[in-house]
């Protein structure tokens, strides 16, 4: 296990140098040498190698017993007892993912008493079983109540495949039942697929921002578990004849029990649609002058039923609160359409919004580095376009 | 309170540009930095240090590199400074990373007993945000993830501000605990003077696999459920198309586009 370069075959090119995503190759007289502490020999360099001087070795010992573990499951995420769109999501893909493995896809669902009543929606998004688990006390999320129940029933029922929404209750909940379960789980996919040979779960996913994408497997551990990112997978057709088979759980009070305690819940965000949620974003930056100069966001985006975003340089002067911020140190959004108004597009921001469907921007500077990323670019004043396109919208629609 | 600021050292993306041509980042020169989200810990964690007194150790696990990061930690107001390095960390995924630095954890508890951790809400590189919640569970202690404000310290128990999509929660949680924060939570003091000379000077701990009792199964590649199959460049952006002509004209086409994406999806 490990990786190593054959000084005869290395001819000291230095395409692995540039291929390393770690920046840990140097070249020492004309030879490549890896720096294993910063090496995570994810096989790069191996592959962008033309004379084979670089040998990965991956093997591990010990594998599991992994026979017993069939179905993909889906965890429906609920907020005040409804469904949310993200698990939608997962149905579809699941349902993909189920087909190829020739399996039968389950959704979970945790909630008060009221949650029974979701099951007829999930139901007909194509879910063959439902695993239901209902009590007051799981009305709202929680850490620990929900881990517990879900380390429980995948510990009973074996899923080979376990989908969660990346959001900030699947990022949470998903990476303690991970541990727990000793398997893998990988962060915020963007595409996932089976191996069609192997028939296991490929998991491809951004980082460093989107500038480099990572295909990752857990070929050794059970179930193979991953957060997927909202709004990059179609929704499950809905199919009013599908059946599923509900599989009610109860659980004492051992597992219902939290170290926390949810004390209140504060809505913060003026608009009803949230940034996350949103299918189009209008978003300003240090462009827009002031915090009054946002109302004209906020007028194109109740026309287009969006949300409104900013840059940082916005957020840290004040004109909107800090749940608007969009990029590295805000939130990381992909709506269908996202309208960069008086944004130049630094990296941070980009970061945050590159991988939204359709990018317009708008900028007076033809040289901002937003035009790169836009499929639409205006040069010129927002001032000018925005309110021009407020109206014309507001009289297309009201046709 | 005890404190323990778990933190990581990444690239600075602040310096990094795209290669317009490869539209890749060009990483030629890039120092490494503080992850962002992590001086947003660090700062707490000496905020709490200030008004309930006890101690603030940062730990991180890297490189021999990463040396600088622990410094410039203690430059800012941190006690104690712990490197977890070792070769045969090499190949962590989230999940053997969470084991070592919760055995690092549970070393320090020996001497000086955890109330509190705290880590970034996730790392600029990797984005996963699982390493925060893998340490509280291996720990199994009680997490709260994105905390945006401390609200109260007592004795046996914290109530704080946990931000979601649409607002955020107060939540009241046992100690010890585990705490990921988001840059709503404070703003970073810069070093001072003397800050900066006692970061110059200060003794910092190493620790490797064997000093924190790993279990050879658990670390680096071998105790990695996760493998990375293959790193590729995303696919590069068609190139935009730049609106020209009047106002009227261009408002005219955004309509149209907005129009067929909006019922086309």
């Amino acid at each position: 296990m490990g990786i190593s370069i054959i000084n005869e075959k290395c001819v000291g090119c230095g395409l692995c140098i540039k291929a390393c995503p770690f920046g840990a190759i140097t070249l020492v007289n004309k030879k490549a040498i890896i720096d294993l502490h910063k090496c995570t020999l994810c096989g790069a360099c191996v592959s962008t190698c033309k004379f084979k001087a670089i040998i990965l070795d991956k093997t591990t010992t010990a594998k599991k017993d992994l026979s017993g573990y069939k179905d993909v499951w889906v965890f429906c995420e609920q907020k005040d007892g409804i469904v949310q769109s993200v698990s939608w999501e997962l149905l579809g893909k699941g349902k993909e993912l189920a087909g190829k493995l020739n399996s039968k896809l389950g959704a979970v669902v945790l909630g008060a008493d009221n949650i029974e009543k979701q099951t007829t929606e999930i139901e007909k998004r194509g879910a063959d079983l439902i695993y239901l688990v209902k009590n007051p006390k799981l009305a709202h999320y929680q850490d620990e109540p929900y881990a517990n129940i879900l380390i429980n029933l995948i510990e009973k029922y074996k899923p080979e495949v376990f989908l969660c929404g990346a959001t900030t209750l699947g990022r949470s909940l998903i990476s303690k039942v991970a541990i727990k379960l000793n398997t893998g789980l990988t962060a915020d996919c963007t595409g996932l697929d089976i191996d069609q040979k192997d028939k296991i779960l490929l998991q491809t996913r951004p980082a460093f921002g989107g500038n480099i994408m990572a295909t990752i497997i857990t070929p050794n551990h059970r179930p193979q578990m991953a957060t997927v990112r909202h709004k990059v997978m179609k929704e499950a057709e809905v199919h009013p004849g599908n059946k599923a088979k509900i599989i009610e759980e109860k659980y004492g009070e051992e597992i219902l029990k939290s170290r926390t305690t949810l004390v209140d819940i504060v809505k913060e965000i003026e608009e009803t649609i949230n940034l996350s949620e949103a299918d189009i974003i209008v978003s300003g930056g240090r462009g827009m002058k002031e915090a009054k100069n946002f109302e004209l966001l906020k007028e194109l985006a109740l026309v287009l039923g969006g949300a409104v975003g900013a840059s940082r340089s916005a957020i840290d002067a004040g004109w909107l609160p800090y749940s608007h911020q969009v990029g590295q140190t805000g939130k990381t959004v992909c709506p269908k359409v996202y309208i960069a108004c008086g944004i130049s597009g630094q990296i941070q921001h980009l970061i945050g919004m590159q991988s939204s469907k359709t990018i317009i921007a708008i900028n007076k500077d033809p040289d901002a580095p937003i035009f790169k990323v836009a499929n639409y670019g205006i040069v010129g004043d927002l001032f000018e376009v925005v309110p021009a396109l407020t109206k014309k919208l507001k009289q297309t629609f009201n046709k | 309170m005890n404190v323990v600021v778990c933190i990581k050292q990444v690239p600075n993306t602040t310096q990094v540009k795209i290669d317009p041509k490869t539209n890749t980042l060009i990483r030629e020169g890039v120092e490494s930095v503080i992850n962002p989200f992590d001086t947003y810990a660090i700062e707490e964690g000496v905020r709490i240090k200030e008004k309930t007194g006890g101690k603030v150790i940062v730990i991180t696990m890297g490189p021999p590199q990463a040396e600088v990061a622990l410094r410039e930690a203690i430059s800012v107001g941190c006690d104690e400074a712990i490197l977890i390095s070792d070769r045969k960390f090499a190949g962590s995924d989230t999940w053997a990373t969470s084991y070592t630095l919760s055995q690092a954890i549970k070393k320090v508890n020996k001497i000086n007993p955890v109330n509190i951790i705290l880590c970034g809400k996730q790392a600029s590189d990797g984005d996963t945000a699982q390493v925060g919640p893998g340490i509280a569970t291996f720990l199994n202690i009680p997490q709260i993830t994105y905390v945006r404000r401390i609200d109260k310290i007592e004795n046996d128990h914290l109530v704080v501000e946990r931000l979601v999509e649409d607002g955020y929660e107060i939540i009241n949680t046992a100690i010890p605990c585990l705490m990921t924060v988001v840059k709503e939570i404070n703003e970073p003091r810069l070093p001072s003077l003397k800050g900066k000379i006692k970061a110059k000077s200060a003794q910092i701990i190493h620790w490797t696999a064997a000093e924190l009792e790993c279990d050879p199964k658990n670390i680096g590649l071998e105790g990695s459920p996760t493998k990375v199959l293959k790193i590729f460049n995303p696919p590069i952006k068609s190139n935009g198309e730049i609106l020209k002509g009047e106002t009227g004209e261009i408002v005219d086409k955004l309509a149209g586009i907005l129009k067929q994406e909006i019922s086309g999806a």
